[in-house]
């Protein structure tokens, strides 16, 4: 025994030693990167897109991490716990107008939308789901724990991993949408907080939420996915994106005039890069298309341009590099300003009705538009009624009808050629493309109001009880008068009922019976 | 229940039925028309009140400053107008888009069945011009209309420098919380309707529009507006729209209060209201008021643009600006003070307009009538032709066994259907019901569909073709055979039996039409009861036949539609002469024809396929021998 207890510790120690030095020799990298896109819209209006990119080159589904640096411990430890393989939360407030803003960087449908892949050793799908928006819905303070089979959709066409993935068995895939979930600063400040400098410092000290929701269009979101770690593509690493894009209308908070500066916006002026960031980076669209009668003006001169490719438009921008201490030249500050000087054929068809009050119908279509076409998609639907519990507080509301999405290919008009996935802009690499020749969109429509038919709630223990006294009252007499045959009996009488009626019928003179 | 299944109580109760039938009838027949006369009184009546919280009170002081700012908008409409001859479209497009508004158009064109003669059109196209004011920050679900329609003979082109000036004001807002449709609309009601049609995306009655590039989710309310004059003296607002249905109560409470608060002058059907409402002027000022609105719901035609905006479910009102010989004027910003106050108040919503009464009469501005006040009044003229069946019921069933003390015990009242010579005998009136309605159905389609053989026949035009076309099936109808029946049934049966059968099966379906008509349109409803259910009751072939034959031709469908031309006019304090009368009611003729193919309104084909029919089965009792 007293051999036994020293070989332990060594053991023990050689345990630790060896673990020690593994992690010794390989450390975890972890990188922030943010931006802010500044887009003058054709409207007037200005839009701003914030992406804050965490990567972190590690396993996150091996158990066992326990050291978060960047990353926040509590989306990773979410991933680890339910095997996500990847997660895209959404929270929308307005409409993108595509019609007038032109294409967004990333459509977002009004309200709540969240759609999440599951690992393939995921054993029950529905239960993993059902925990996972409980607990977002505590994370981001928003309803989604309303999410359940009768909202939830599995796609099976439109929605693909948008990183590494092994198989794309559309079992694993889970997609929920709620129109009517308002969002609102309760839901911007856990954003904030999931953020390296969350509003400290950097791009995120523009995030008031004062200005923010004084805006026509807000949408906030957290896209987790894995993707390759380097060019090789041997190791996994995993890359939060944090996007928020706002639409300021011009209109109103300029007094019709379409120009802006950061201060006007969001009521600050960035000070610093955020000092935990490897690359900070503001971009603004001077790219004039359309427009050849204006021409627009940045102040200060931006230290470089950028120009590419987005969205099948060439594009300039004017990029300001936060880390670089000549943006802030003169002053202590960046304002920027921007002025203004005098712009069918379907190829396949997935229908899963729904069964009532389990889940909701899904049709995907893949249609081949043709060129200058009006392709128009209508649905036929009947009004039912609904059982009385099912009835919401507000019937006379109406009843919401998710966005429908609408995910498309289109061919880039001007050549460009293939970039650096890692070294270009976060904007222009939400999705994965596999050559240039096209881009991917996806849009959004907006959400329908629909009316279905609703008692007069005020009334209904009068109705019920009308309804049933009329029933009870009625129906048996009707029955019982139309279903039977009547005969006429003589009554018989008895002997001495008879006797007194002959003595009155003597007495009145009439003959007796 | 349980007395009739006693057959002994049963007999007496029939015995009572028979003898006392006349004068129930009487009683009857008079409660329901005083109860309707009592309805403008005050224990009938209840002060309006706004029912939904969401329009409750609030603390906010309307800003409308753009009185002017609309008449130079008015003036340069005006002159555009001139100008292209026709809606001027870019301009409203270029305005519209310089207000800050989303701008779309919509052509449209409609050939109409016959030319319309009242408005002088036939082949009709137009445009409608809307903008959208986006609500920030909201997703497009819902949305409220400001609808002026203009059109050659009634431009209201204030109305447009109006609706131009509150997209102004409105667009430099922040409290939008739904978006904001702002439509001119051409041709007035057509365009109403090809916008209306398009934006639900349905076609019901034939019209070919362009879709719609830009939609607003779902309409909560609508207002129309008709202003044809710089100034105006009083608001007039009309409510009853397509097929008699009315808008939610609230709406009419909203514009009420806001006259109260801007201290407007305003006017139902024309009237003001009675400074006393107490009093017996009062009462039959309000009577007075009240018979109007029944006489325009039960015509069934929209009584402006609003009127189609009820089929889709959108709560919507026309206000009318009225221009007298008042002494004080109103400008164009106490209009608009109105008209924003009610866009802010319904921008509150939180749930359609639901919470008011959808059925009403209104004696007065402030004062209405609900629907469980006034059935009764046609509750007492249904029963009439209940009992009048029921006592034929009786008779028919003991017809062939003389007086009544000679019924032997061993025989009860009802036998099995069928199974004996008593009860009805329904073989011989399957000749005349086939008839009337053939005779109804051809009224219906004929005059349409021979327009133009008669206008090539006879030197007429097309319109007054399908008027005298109408004209002429409706008399001929009165002289069809009526002995038809008599080839018809062969077995002998009593000699009252057959037209007591007859009377019988058109009591019952004049009821039961009635009964389902005024469930939807009260009004309609109690002006056909009141006029057609005594003449009715009355008609059989005995007795003094020429004086019931007067009667009835007296309370036939048309003959009733020309009366209440008379009525209204007279209570419009604009009397007719007989020939003016004849001419309006030949064109009340055409219009109604227009109105069922054009917006769908139910007068035209519920006249002549059901009630038409039925009291030609009246006539055909009166002239069974």
């Amino acid at each position: 025994m007293a051999m036994a207890a020293p070989l332990v510790l060594h053991l023990l120690l050689a345990l630790l030693l060896g673990l020690g030095g593994q992690s010794r020799a390989e450390p975890e990298r972890d990188s922030l990167r943010e931006e802010l896109v500044l887009t003058p819209l054709p409207s007037g209006d200005v839009s701003a897109t914030f992406q804050f990119r965490t990567r972190w080159d590690s396993e996150l589904q091996r158990e066992g991490v326990s050291h978060y640096r960047l990353f926040p411990k509590v989306l990773g430890q979410l991933i680890s716990k339910y095997s996500v393989q990847e997660l895209h939360l959404s929270l929308t407030q307005g409409f993108w107008r595509t019609r007038f803003w032109g294409q967004p960087f990333l459509q977002a449908p009004a309200g709540a939308e969240l759609w999440v892949w599951f690992q393939n050793s995921v054993a029950d799908v529905d239960k993993s789901w059902k925990e996972l928006s409980n607990i977002l819905s505590g994370i981001f303070c928003a309803s989604l724990n309303f999410i359940d089979s009768t909202n939830t959709v599995t796609p099976t066409a439109s929605f693909k991993p948008l990183g590494l993935a092994n198989g794309t068995n559309h079992h694993f895939l889970r997609y929920a949408v709620l129109p009517r979930e308002v969002v609102c600063t309760e839901n911007l400040t856990p954003w904030k907080k999931l953020l390296p400098c969350s509003s400290k410092a950097g791009l995120s000290v523009l995030l008031k939420a004062e200005r923010l929701f004084h805006t026509s269009y807000h949408s906030q979101a957290v896209h987790i996915r894995p993707v390759c770690r380097d060019a090789h593509c041997v190791s996994v690493s995993w890359e939060l994106r944090q996007t928020l894009t706002v639409v300021f209308d011009a209109y109103t908070t300029g007094q019709g005039k379409k120009d802006w500066s950061l201060f006007r916006m969001f009521s600050r002026t960035i000070t610093e890069a955020c000092p935990l960031a490897s690359q900070s980076y503001v971009y603004v669209d001077i790219s004039r298309n359309g427009q050849e009668n204006e021409s627009l003006e940045v102040s200060p001169p931006p230290t470089s341009t950028y120009q590419a490719v987005i969205l099948g438009d060439r594009k300039t921008y004017a990029v300001y590099d936060l880390l670089n201490l000549a943006t802030f030249s003169g002053s202590r500050s960046l304002n920027l300003q921007l002025k203004w000087r005098q712009l069918q054929d379907i190829g396949y068809i997935h229908y899963q009705p729904a069964q009532d009050r389990l889940r909701p119908h899904l049709l995907e279509m893949l249609i081949q538009l043709p060129a200058n076409s009006v392709t128009k998609v209508s649905i036929q639907f009947e009004r039912a009624l609904l059982k009385w519990t099912e009835y919401t507080p507000d019937p006379n509301h109406g009843f919401y009808v998710s966005p429908s999405v609408l995910s498309a290919l289109v061919p880039n008009l001007v050549g460009a050629k293939p970039a650096n996935w890692e070294e270009s802009p976060l904007f222009s690499t939400m999705f994965p493309t596999s050559d240039s020749s096209s881009y991917f969109v996806r849009l959004y429509t907006e959400p329908l109001l629909v009316n279905l038919p609703t008692p007069d709630f005020s009334m209904p223990y009068n109705v019920i009880c009308l309804t049933c006294t009329v029933v009870a009252v009625c129906y048996g007499s009707f029955y019982n008068l139309l279903t039977r045959t009547f005969h006429l009996e003589e009554p018989k009488r008895s002997r001495l009922v008879r006797w007194l009626a002959n003595i009155i019928r003597r007495i009145r003179g009439v003959p007796p019976v | 229940m349980g007395l009739l299944l006693d057959s002994h109580r049963r007999r007496a109760l029939a015995r009572l039925l028979l003898r006392l039938n006349t004068p129930l009838c009487v009683v009857s027949y008079l409660a329901g028309v005083f109860w309707f006369l009592g309805l403008a009184f005050s224990p009938l009546t209840q002060n309006t009140y706004i029912s939904e919280n969401a329009m409750g009170s609030t603390m906010v002081e309307e800003q409308f400053e753009g009185g002017e700012h609309a008449l130079n908008f008015a003036r340069d409409f005006t002159a555009q107008r001139r100008k292209t001859g026709s809606l001027p479209v870019a301009w409203l497009e270029r305005t519209m888009r310089s207000v800050g508004l989303e701008v779309y158009s919509q052509s449209f064109s409609r050939t109409l069945p016959f030319p319309d003669e009242t408005h002088e059109r036939y082949m009709v196209s137009g445009t409608n011009v809307y903008g959208i004011l986006r609500a920030p920050r909201a997703a497009s679900t819902e949305s409220l209309v400001l609808v002026v329609p203009s059109s050659p003979e009634t431009l209201n082109a204030q109305a447009v420098g109006l609706l131009l000036s509150l997209a102004a004001y409105f667009r430099s807002q922040i409290y939008w919380a739904k978006d904001i449709i702002f439509l001119v609309t051409e041709h007035d009601l057509l365009g109403t309707e090809a916008w209306l049609e398009a934006y639900h995306d349905v076609n019901i009655t034939g019209m070919q529009s362009s879709a719609l590039q830009g939609r607003a989710g779902a309409i909560q309310a609508a207002v129309a507006l008709e202003l044809n004059s710089d100034v105006v003296t009083s608001l007039d607002v009309a409510v009853e729209g397509l097929n008699g249905q009315l808008p939610n109560l609230d709406l009419l409470n909203l514009f009420h209060a806001f006259c109260q608060k801007e201290a407007l002058l305003c006017t139902l059907q024309g009237k003001l209201q009675h400074s006393d409402w107490a009093s017996l002027g009062g009462s039959l000022h309000g009577l007075q008021t009240l018979m109007l609105m029944v006489l325009r719901q039960a015509s069934g035609r929209p009584h402006g643009p609003h009127g189609l905006f009820l089929r889709y479910h959108v709560e919507a009102i026309t206000l009318r600006g009225i221009n007298s010989f008042r002494q004080y004027k109103y400008d164009m910003t106490a209009v608009g003070k109105t008209l924003e106050g009610m866009f802010r108040k319904l921008n509150n919503l939180l749930e359609r307009l639901h919470q008011s009464y959808f059925f009403y009469l209104l004696p007065s501005l402030s004062r209405f009538v609900s629907i469980g006040l006034y059935m009764p009044a046609i509750g007492f003229l249904l029963f009439i032709p209940g009992l009048k069946a029921l006592e034929l019921w009786v008779k028919l069933n003991k017809a062939d066994f003389g007086p009544e003390e000679q019924l032997g015990p061993n025989h009860s009242l009802v036998q099995p259907f069928g199974q004996d010579a008593r009860g009805v005998a329904l073989t011989p009136l399957v000749a005349p019901v086939l008839i009337s309605q053939a005779t109804g159905l051809a009224l219906y389609l004929l005059p349409v569909m021979g327009q133009h053989v008669a206008a090539q026949h006879f030197p007429v035009a097309e319109a007054e073709a399908v008027v005298l076309t109408l004209l002429a099936i409706y008399v001929a109808g009165l002289a069809l055979p009526h002995s038809t029946h008599r080839v018809v049934s062969s077995t002998p049966r009593g000699p009252d039996s057959g037209w007591m059968a007859l009377k019988l099966v058109a009591l019952l379906y004049l009821a039961i039409q009635l009964g389902c008509i005024s469930l939807f349109n009260f009004s309609l409803g109690f002006l056909l009861a009141v006029t057609m259910v005594p003449a009715a009751a009355l008609t059989q072939p005995s007795g003094p036949r020429f004086l019931y034959a007067v009667l009835l031709v007296l309370v036939s469908p048309g003959a009733t539609l020309l009366g209440s031309l008379f009525l209204w006019r007279e209570l419009q304090e604009a009397p007719l002469t007989l020939a003016e009368g004849w001419q309006l009611f030949l064109s009340a003729l055409a219009q109604g024809v227009l109105d069922h193919h054009l917006y769908g309104a139910l007068l035209f084909p519920l006249l002549s396929l059901g009630l038409y029919p039925c009291w030609l089965l009246f006539w055909n009792v009166l002239f069974w021998k």
